[in-house]
């Protein structure tokens, strides 16, 4: 299931001429590119197949003109044995996940030559982001040591290998470090005993895997759990000896595709792409049997039949991705009534009305209510994943929305849960309380939107939310989700600016730099951070490099709450203006007049369309905000300037 | 007269293994346009490198669904050899 992407389709008999068409187009991608390249590698791809996906992804980057809805993402690959067989697969799979992948290889055994060296070709690539994949023969860890003290050593020194590698490329390229975890040995030297005796291959490797895993708990790199993955598979699959001996190949050349899906998704993540929400179906998805016909009586779910407890497992693991922030949604053609029984009068069911943000019962088609899911959401559709056990409503979405996520299902309920979470769709890189409460944010939004529509009047209703706008410095708690905002927003995203987490906090130490991240709670709960500023600190001027906003919080002025904050801060250091840029990118024209509105006057404009704006401080009275302002940092209340 | 019939219908089904050795080549080194005979080697190709090489086998494999050796890949000098191990294979 894992090694052949069951979740994915098979790929259209007429794959290569598609690719043929779509790589006619890479000098000048026509409409609906981006949809067309994601749907066809969305498929249960090979590793040639995957290998003409790359060639694709390479055309279209060199030709300049790669549609906008594409993520960028140059990636140093550099291990040990032989990664030729890993980089287009990479690249391939990165288009499934809207993403085109330059992969950039380490030259052939020389991993830390070329990390340290400033020199390198890896060093001048302006890599993004650097994957260390080594293996542990190589490292030093395929046969037994001589003594605990000996093993110790071993796995130390195979460590201080990878560190040196991530610090060498880390330091130059400013780029995000992925590690690898290794796989450990299949062949036992003493049997069970081996995971005792610290001298034997696979308790060193445990070893040295679990010191990866403490350095990447503490924020070193991002790990991607190979090991994982080929226990998952099982080692007996992964492992292919023959290869190794014939190509220094790390693992038998069938598991590419799925090494290659398993890498791109990390990266996606890494670029806030992974999915936010679970729709799902319901009769058949969620309990056996049609609830219209069988009645909440008939319905197959619950213990006391293999099938109904197989079905109280799909809802366990709905909850289980509502527990740590995922919203769930349901999409299902039934009367509404109907389709609510169960969620309120069942004893069985373990999913209840509360766990649902949208619940879209009624006749229409499901892409159509998919599309109503999202916007309800105040998401994008390819922030959906679409769970569904009928083969004819799936092939509709997927015809209709390419971008949502609809897994493949087999006939037997008992590996529904399996499928779904083997997918990787809900990928994460990193894991903070605001996410855990991300779902309830987002049913809480729900709540507002229909809120406003009952009220009508905005004023009184922006005034009844009696909420709380809390602008603090940027800290190690806070950096995660900063920097998950710097490069995901794209919308209400001034310049457009992306920093890595590193980056954010050498911004924090610069004393030339001005960062603030700005949170909003209200009477339906923590919006969380949900803005982000950073400015240079000039003497006259101070020029923000970085504004943006999560769209789950637009038009509730927290924008001027935050102009008021920047203006005092100004001041108090002396400065008397406030400039900032509006740069066009094909997604934040929301943002074209921000500063126009905020009541900055527009300087100039480049050729590229980038406006320049300039406030005169001693000119700009704040504005009563409908919300209190909690400013510790400010040296200087808002209602003291002038 | 059987033995002649024998050996026609070997030739064809030797065709048959070279034409859908052709079709993998095609998908495994990404050419729109390739021409191959019992007497293509490595050389003749240019995609065919020591890396698509594994790839070429791992296709083959998957194909007619059998596992090859390394001592049997080594052995392998022309198109003609690997179309001759996958008809003894697949027997």
């Amino acid at each position: 299931m894992l090694s052949d992407l069951a979740w994915l389709s098979p790929p259209p008999a007429d794959f290569r001429e598609q690719v043929r068409h779509l790589r006619a187009e890479a000098a000048n991608p026509g409409a609906g590119f981006f949809e067309r390249a994601v749907a066809l590698a969305t498929a249960a791809l090979d590793e040639n197949q995957l290998g003409q996906l790359a060639r694709l992804s390479r055309e279209v980057m060199t030709a300049g003109q790669a549609p906008a809805a594409f993520g960028r993402l140059k990636l140093g690959l550099v291990g040990d044995g032989t990664l030729a067989l890993s980089a287009p697969v990479i690249s391939g799979s990165g288009i499934r996940h809207g993403l085109l992948v330059e992969v950039i290889e380490g030259a052939y055994g020389s991993a830390v030559q070329e990390a340290l060296d400033p020199s390198s070709g890896l060093h001048h690539a302006g890599l993004d982001a650097v994957l260390i994949a080594c293996d542990r023969r190589i490292l030093g860890l395929d046969r037994a040591a001589d003594s605990a003290g000996d093993a110790a050593r071993r796995v130390e020194a195979a460590f201080t290998q990878i560190k040196l590698i991530a610090d060498g490329l880390r330091s130059a390229a400013s780029a995000t470090v992925l590690v690898q975890t290794i796989p450990p040995p299949l062949e036992p030297l003493f049997g069970s005993y081996d995971r005792l005796e610290t001298t034997s291959a696979f308790a060193m490797v445990e070893a040295l895997n679990a010191r990866i895993t403490d350095w990447s708990a503490a924020g070193q790199a991002i790990l991607v759990d190979i090991a994982r993955l080929a226990s998952a598979i099982g080692l007996e699959r992964w492992n292919a000896p023959g290869h190794w001996h014939a190509s220094k190949l790390g693992y038998a050349p069938e598991m590419a595709p799925v090494y290659g899906d398993v890498v791109a998704r990390t990266l996606a993540a890494v670029r806030g792409r992974s999915r936010k929400c679970l729709v799902l179906d319901l009769d058949n998805t969620l309990w056996g049997g049609v609830i219209g016909d069988d009645g909440v009586e008939g319905i197959a779910l619950g213990q006391g039949s293999a099938t109904g407890v197989a079905f109280l497992a799909v809802q366990a693991a709905a909850l289980e991705l509502r527990r740590r922030g995922i919203v769930l949604a349901v999409c299902s053609k039934n009367e509404e009534a109907a389709a609510r029984a169960p969620f309120r009068d069942h004893p069985e069911m373990l999913l209840r009305e509360d766990d649902i943000a949208v619940f879209q019962a009624n006749w229409t088609d499901k892409a159509a209510n998919l599309r109503a899911i999202a916007e309800t959401l105040n998401i994008g559709v390819d922030s959906l994943v679409f769970l569904d056990d009928n083969p004819a409503e799936r092939a509709q979405v997927r015809r209709e929305l390419p971008v949502v996520a609809v897994p493949e299902l087999p006939d037997d309920p008992a590996m529904y849960p399996r499928m779904l979470m083997a997918a990787g769709y809900f990928e994460a890189v990193s894991f903070t309380q605001d996410d855990r409460d991300r779902a309830g944010m987002y049913q809480a939004n729900a709540a507002r939107a229909a809120a406003v529509a009952a009220s009508g009047d905005l004023d009184s209703y922006l005034a009844s939310l009696e909420m709380v706008c809390v602008i603090r410095d940027v800290d190690g708690a806070s950096r995660p989700r900063v920097a998950q905002l710097i490069n995901k927003s794209n919308q209400y995203n001034l310049t457009t600016r992306r920093y890595t987490e590193a980056q954010v906090e050498n911004v924090e130490r610069d004393p030339s730099k001005h960062i603030k991240q700005i949170r909003l709670i209200d009477k339906f709960g923590d919006n969380g951070i949900i803005s982000v500023i950073v400015a240079d600190r000039q003497a006259e001027a101070w020029e923000i490099d970085t504004w943006l906003m999560s769209c789950r919080v637009l038009g509730r002025r927290v924008q001027e709450a935050v102009l008021a904050h920047l203006a005092s801060a100004a001041q108090a250091a002396g400065a008397v203006r406030l400039t900032g840029r509006y740069v066009p990118s094909p997604k934040n024209a929301m943002v074209r007049d921000h500063y126009g509105k905020l009541g900055f006057t527009r300087v100039r404009e480049d050729p590229d369309g980038t406006t320049h704006w300039s406030l005169d401080i001693s000119t700009y009275a704040p504005p009563t905000v409908p919300m209190v302002v909690e400013d510790e940092a400010s040296p200087i209340a808002p209602e003291t300037l002038p | 007269m059987v033995s002649q019939f024998r050996n026609m219908v070997k030739a064809m089904a030797s065709d048959n293994v070279l034409s859908q050795l052709r079709d993998i080549m095609i998908d495994v080194f990404d050419v729109d346009d390739l021409e191959i005979t019992s007497d293509t080697t490595a050389d003749d190709v240019e995609e065919w490198d020591s890396l698509s090489h594994v790839r070429l086998v791992v296709a083959v494999e998957r194909k007619f669904g059998f596992k090859l050796k390394n001592s049997e890949i080594e052995a392998l000098k022309t198109v003609g050899d690997l179309v001759r191990l996958i008809e003894a294979k697949a027997a």
